[in-house]
């Protein structure tokens, strides 16, 4: 059933197939993944049933491999998202997203007295608590919680 | 330790930490060597703190090196927009070792991974104070003779006061530290400090009251409170003589007990209590000097 209605979205011969997006994360994973500049072709879905999650998105990248310190970004908003590689129309790799146990360059510290917040500068944490997603901040030593989570 | 920048109390360990203090206590003996001589220190304070920097620089220069530097942003090239990035790039270039002093949280850290030399962090906006942390320790280890076994009483603004947070990071690798929490409820050490003393297997209790615990602490470390830190000001009005200390409060407390201050204090301490053998705050800032001697001679690698 589940394979049918990815079919609905176009199946593509070589690229990566990243599924069971959280409802509404899908823009955010193509931002953390920079699709928004990739030129090849894109295809996303979202709103789309899922059986295990009630509404997911998805998204198939055409001609693209991920590895998996950059796929693994997306767990901080997709932390239920599958993977699938595909190469000629098979499946040759399907793994879930791991928390990394650090976050560099992506996520900004919501502390607005940080120096990564003033200067030209990469931000750095550690994951402190990858159940309850605490980023902590190797400059300012703050902890940024899940919900004051912000992309750069 | 040489060559290693100080930006946070936990870039040591506890035994780099006593090498500080036994080395201050030999700069105490001897305040007035040239061993700095060859030494050009930068001493770059983004903000004003006259205390700190006059403290650093009665290090250097006791020790015989020369200080170069600015007193606060406004004499400096940032006032013009430069970077701290590019700042600390060209002092590098001038010096051997620079001091700093920053408002921005994290602002040292980034400075020791920018500079070819090594950085001392004279304070992060509201983050670390490391070297006001080792002097706080070397002050408790002087008057106690030791740093184990001790009952200490925190008391003030134990939310904000980023002096008491180092200092309870670092007295929780000493054995049997007991804490006593004196604060208002608003303003209660955050969780995230108190989870390294329970971490440590150690023991925390809290009171709203200074009368409840002067009696048996050996350590009463005295903070400001600041109106602008509640969120009611009835609030502060009802709360803020509660934490004041007084001569008379000082009758039945213990014969070694020793009052600490960061300093400045506004009226937090009365000055009657000045004249007390117990008030050790003055005494604690002038420890500044040895402690920063031992620090700034072991980073540059000259004893
Ligand atoms: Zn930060």
């Amino acid at each position: 059933m589940e394979n049918k209605r990815e079919l609905k979205v176009s199946a593509i011969d070589n690229g990566t197939v990243i599924d069971h997006i959280p409802q509404g994360a899908v823009l955010r994973v193509m931002k953390i993944l920079n699709l928004e500049d990739f030129t090849d072709q894109i295809y996303f879905g979202a709103n789309l049933e899922s059986k295990k999650y009630g509404k997911k998105g998805i998204i198939k990248v055409s001609g693209r491999f991920f590895k998996p310190e950059e796929i693994n970004k997306i767990s901080l908003v997709a932390p239920t998202a599958t993977v699938i590689e595909i190469r000629n129309y098979e499946v040759v790799n399907k793994l879930q997203v791991d928390i990394p146990d650090e976050v560099v360059g992506f996520v900004k510290c919501f502390n607005p007295k940080c120096i990564t917040n003033h200067e030209k500068m990469t931000t750095y944490f550690s994951v402190i608590d990858k159940e309850d997603l605490k980023l902590h901040c190797h400059y300012c030593e703050k902890n940024t919680k899940k919900e004051n989570i912000i992309f750069i | 330790m040489k060559n290693r920048s100080l930006v946070s109390i936990n870039d040591y360990s506890k035994e780099e930490m006593l090498h500080i203090l036994e080395l201050a206590k030999a700069f105490e003996a001897n305040p007035r060597q040239k061993i700095l001589k060859d030494f050009v220190i930068a001493s770059l304070f983004f903000e004003p703190s006259t205390r700190t920097r006059l403290s650093f620089e009665s290090a250097i220069n006791q020790l015989g090196g020369r200080v170069i530097g600015f007193s606060d942003s406004s004499s400096s090239s940032t006032s013009k927009g430069e970077s701290l990035r590019d700042t600390i790039q060209t002092v590098s270039l001038y010096s051997d070792l620079i001091v700093m002093r920053h408002p921005l949280e994290g602002s040292a850290r980034f400075a020791s991974e920018i500079a070819p030399v090594p950085i001392i962090n004279a304070g992060d906006g509201a983050n670390q104070h490391p070297t006001q942390c080792l002097l706080d320790m070397y002050s408790i280890m002087k008057t106690q003779g030791t740093l184990d076994n001790l009952d200490i009483a925190f008391v003030g603004d134990l939310k904000f006061g980023r002096t008491v947070h180092s200092l309870v990071i670092a007295l929780s690798l000493f054995k049997n530290t007991n804490f006593h929490l004196v604060s208002p409820v608003e303003l209660k050490l955050p969780s995230s400090i108190k989870k390294f003393i329970v971490d440590a297997g150690l023991k925390y209790h809290q009171y709203t009251d200074i009368q409840e615990v002067i009696n048996k602490v050996d350590i009463l470390y005295m903070t400001r409170i600041q109106r602008e830190r509640f969120s009611d000001a009835m609030e502060y009005e009802r709360v803020k003589n509660s934490y004041v200390l007084k001569a008379d409060m000082l009758s039945n407390t213990k014969e070694k007990l020793k009052i600490l201050h960061p300093l400045p204090r506004v009226n937090e301490i009365t000055e009657d209590v000045d004249s007390n053998k117990k008030a050790y705050y003055f005494q604690q800032a002038k420890n500044g000097v040895f402690v920063r001697e031992a620090l700034l001679a072991s980073i540059l690698g000259v004893i």
